[in-house]
């Protein structure tokens, strides 16, 4: 890892203790079909009662990895272990595991009460008892009155709660939930991600979330992983993602950033310090680096400061420019400035008075200032 | 200048009218008109004559005559003579059973091939309609060369050893030789329908009740069979309402015990030169047929 953040205070970390076995386990996983590899020597350690997030773009193998915990893919080579057994070659159908769909998969031709009841049955559970976790399950996405309407007649919203119950019906040891928010809009996505991060505290279980909406990552998640092309780039806290990535393909894909590549000079005293095409930087971290080393160095746009006058204040790092364009996003406006060289930095600006009062605006040259701790050096 | 949508629907279209009138005009001339013509014979009176019954309708002049000489003669007889509904039960025996057997045939078949993967699907489409590129009736007088004592099956098993020399199949000219043929010749009405709608399901409902619990046998009668019955019954019902009328197929593979009302038909129009009895035979079967059908699309389209 780039960098620490030293000891955070966390209520639930159990991935920190090195007691703590690990609920689930890929173990160096490879899957391939055909010449095509989708998972790559894979190893990951997912612990109990966690929310944990595979992230990343279409392609890049995460639904294969929740496929083959749920027994619909098996790998290729490596094993899963679940509470430290092997799982590999155990049917679907014998997994305690359940998942909810992208499509929902909700069966058309049953009520929401029969869909809900339907692993239940499957268990051979008595009449009675099927019937009380059905209502029990129904009370929880709060659909009860909608008990005997067929899929056909719900709504987008309703559909996907009743997937969610029905998978959360025979209380799995993990429940696996395949995008389970993209097909709502933004706003029901929003509530209904707090709901899923309530139903799990609620029941304890552990979740695994396969998502490509960085965003709905960042919000549920204990931890992530984000994935590109079969193999893990990092495993972290959504704060250490986004604040510490590991690499170039993480700091990019989460979040905004300005990432600018360059050549270290001098590492050391607590100090990477680098040569960016001109543009001296130095960030308070020491790189797995010597001087010479092609690194990158990386900003979020919220930790540059803009002002019109050169900030008092030598010790920061600066870049000079012109307002090349200005981006309104209600809360934040987003400066692009751009440099005699042509090179452009972003920074970002709460947006605390309103718009009339703003003085920046397009053309102007102004100083964009930030501190050596604000920034991070890439070297992967 | 736009036109909008709402515009273009509520201008009178007479192109629009006759794309509807064509299929109708056709139905009526060829469907409806020969029913009525049918009906009108089947209340007639035989008679040695050219056409062979009375009366004829010569204009509207003597049209109270005419209307007097009409009666329902015919279907009083049906009900006497037990050799009319005996047909009837009989072929109605046959279409049942055949029907089941294609299904019981046909439903593994569509599966296999809704299950292929999808790059053979065509293929296997394919192969299922290409009987159709012989004649019907030649593919039938085929089966009496595999079927016939000395024919290709007895041949086959006498060469592997499960007949002796002078043993033969006795198949031909039984009822088993007419639901041979039948199922042979309706399969693909039964397997197309089936694939259509084992082809539509989605596999990931299979999936998911896989995940809840549910092994694979048993999914099939939970899931794929419950989202196929509209192809089940599309299929039963293109396969039983013609094999109930069928005639070729008895009368060229079946034995005289094989008794079809397709068949009966046939005897009292060029047997018996019986067109009114005849034509009480078809006017009944009609009934027969349509009549639950009818109830069955009016149930289906509340559901």
């Amino acid at each position: 890892m780039a960098k620490s953040l030293g000891p955070v205070k966390r209520k639930f970390s159990p991935w920190t203790d090195p007691n703590e076995k690990p609920f689930i386990r890929f173990e160096n996983i490879t899957k391939t079909f055909g010449d095509y590899t989708a998972i790559d020597n894979l190893t990951l350690d997912i612990y109990e009662r966690e929310f944990f997030s595979l992230l990343g773009p279409s392609g890049c193998g995460k639904t294969t990895l929740m496929r083959m915990l749920a027994g619909f893919e098996e790998p290729t080579s490596g094993r899963i272990l679940l509470q430290g057994k092997d799982i590999s070659g155990v049917p679907p159908y014998r997994r305690p595991t359940n998942m909810m769909f992208q499509s929902y998969a909700l069966f058309p031709h049953m009520s929401v009460e029969k869909n809900i009841a339907f692993g239940l049955k499957q268990d051979g559970l008595p009449k009675d008892e099927v019937t009380a976790r059905v209502a029990e399950m129904l009370k929880l996405v709060q659909l009860s009155q909608f008990a005997s309407r067929k899929p056909s007649q719900l709504s987008g919203g309703q559909r996907q709660r009743v997937a969610l119950a029905r998978s959360l019906a025979k209380k799995p040891k993990v429940l696996l939930l395949d995008e389970p928010l993209g097909a709502l809009d933004k706003k029901l996505r929003e509530e209904t991600q707090f709901e899923l991060m309530d139903i799990q505290t609620k029941l304890g279980l552990t979740f695994l979330i396969v998502t490509h909406d960085q965003e709905e990552a960042m919000t549920v998640s204990d931890r992530i992983a984000v994935m590109d092309k079969g193999v893990v780039m990092q495993v972290a806290t959504p704060a250490e993602i986004y604040e510490a990535p590991n690499s170039r393909y993480v700091a990019d894909f989460i979040g905004d950033i300005n990432i600018l590549e360059g050549k270290a000079t001098a590492v050391g005293g607590g100090l990477t310090k680098l040569d960016c095409d001109g543009l001296a930087i130095a960030v308070a971290d020491e790189a797995p680096c010597t001087a010479g080393d092609s690194i990158a160095f990386a900003i979020r746009p919220e930790k540059v400061a803009i002002s019109l006058d050169a900030p008092a204040d030598t010790s920061v790092n600066t870049f000079h420019g012109e307002v090349w364009d200005i981006g309104y996003l209600g809360d934040f406006s987003v400066f692009i400035v751009r440099d005699e060289n042509g090179r452009t930095m972003r920074a970002a600006q709460a947006n605390i008075a309103r718009l009339v009062d703003r003085p920046i605006t397009y053309g102007d040259m102004v100083w964009l200032s930030w501190k050596a701790e604000s920034g991070l050096v890439l070297t992967r | 200048m736009a036109v909008t949508e709402a515009e273009l629907s509520s201008k009178p279209n007479p192109a629009r009218w006759l794309v509807v009138l064509v299929p109708y005009v056709w139905l009526l001339l060829f469907f409806l008109a020969p029913f009525l013509i049918i009906l009108k014979i089947s209340l007639s009176d035989t008679a040695i004559a050219m056409p062979p019954y009375t009366p004829v309708f010569d204009g509207f002049a003597s049209f109270g005559t005419f209307l007097s000489g009409l009666d329902f003669d015919n279907y009083v007889f049906l009900t006497e003579d037990p050799l009319y509904m005996d047909a009837y039960l009989s072929s109605l025996r046959i279409a049942i059973i055949s029907t089941i057997l294609l299904l019981l045939i046909g439903y593994p078949m569509a599966l296999g091939m809704a299950r292929a993967p999808t790059t053979i699907r065509p293929t296997l489409v394919m192969l299922v309609i290409l009987p159709f590129w012989t004649s019907f009736l030649i593919r039938v007088y085929a089966w009496i060369g595999i079927l016939k004592p000395e024919g290709l099956l007895t041949l086959i098993l006498q060469t592997v050893g499960f007949l002796g020399p002078d043993e033969q199949v006795q198949i031909f000219r039984t009822e088993a030789a007419v639901f041979i043929g039948i199922v042979y010749s309706y399969l693909p009405f039964m397997v197309l329908p089936l694939y259509s709608a084992l082809e539509k399901l989605d596999g990931t409902l299979l999936e998911a009740a896989s995940d809840l619990g549910c092994p694979p046998w048993k999914s099939f009668w939970l899931i794929t069979f419950p989202l196929s019955i509209p192809g089940v019954i599309a299929g039963a019902m293109i396969c039983f309402i013609p094999i109930t009328g069928e005639f070729v197929i008895p009368d060229l593979l079946g034995g005289a015990g094989t008794l079809m009302i397709g068949k009966t038909l046939w005897t009292e129009f060029f047997g018996n030169r019986d067109w009114p009895l005849a034509s009480a035979v078809a006017v009944l079967l009609l009934l027969a047929l349509v009549v639950p059908i009818a109830i069955f699309q009016n149930q289906q389209q509340k559901a």
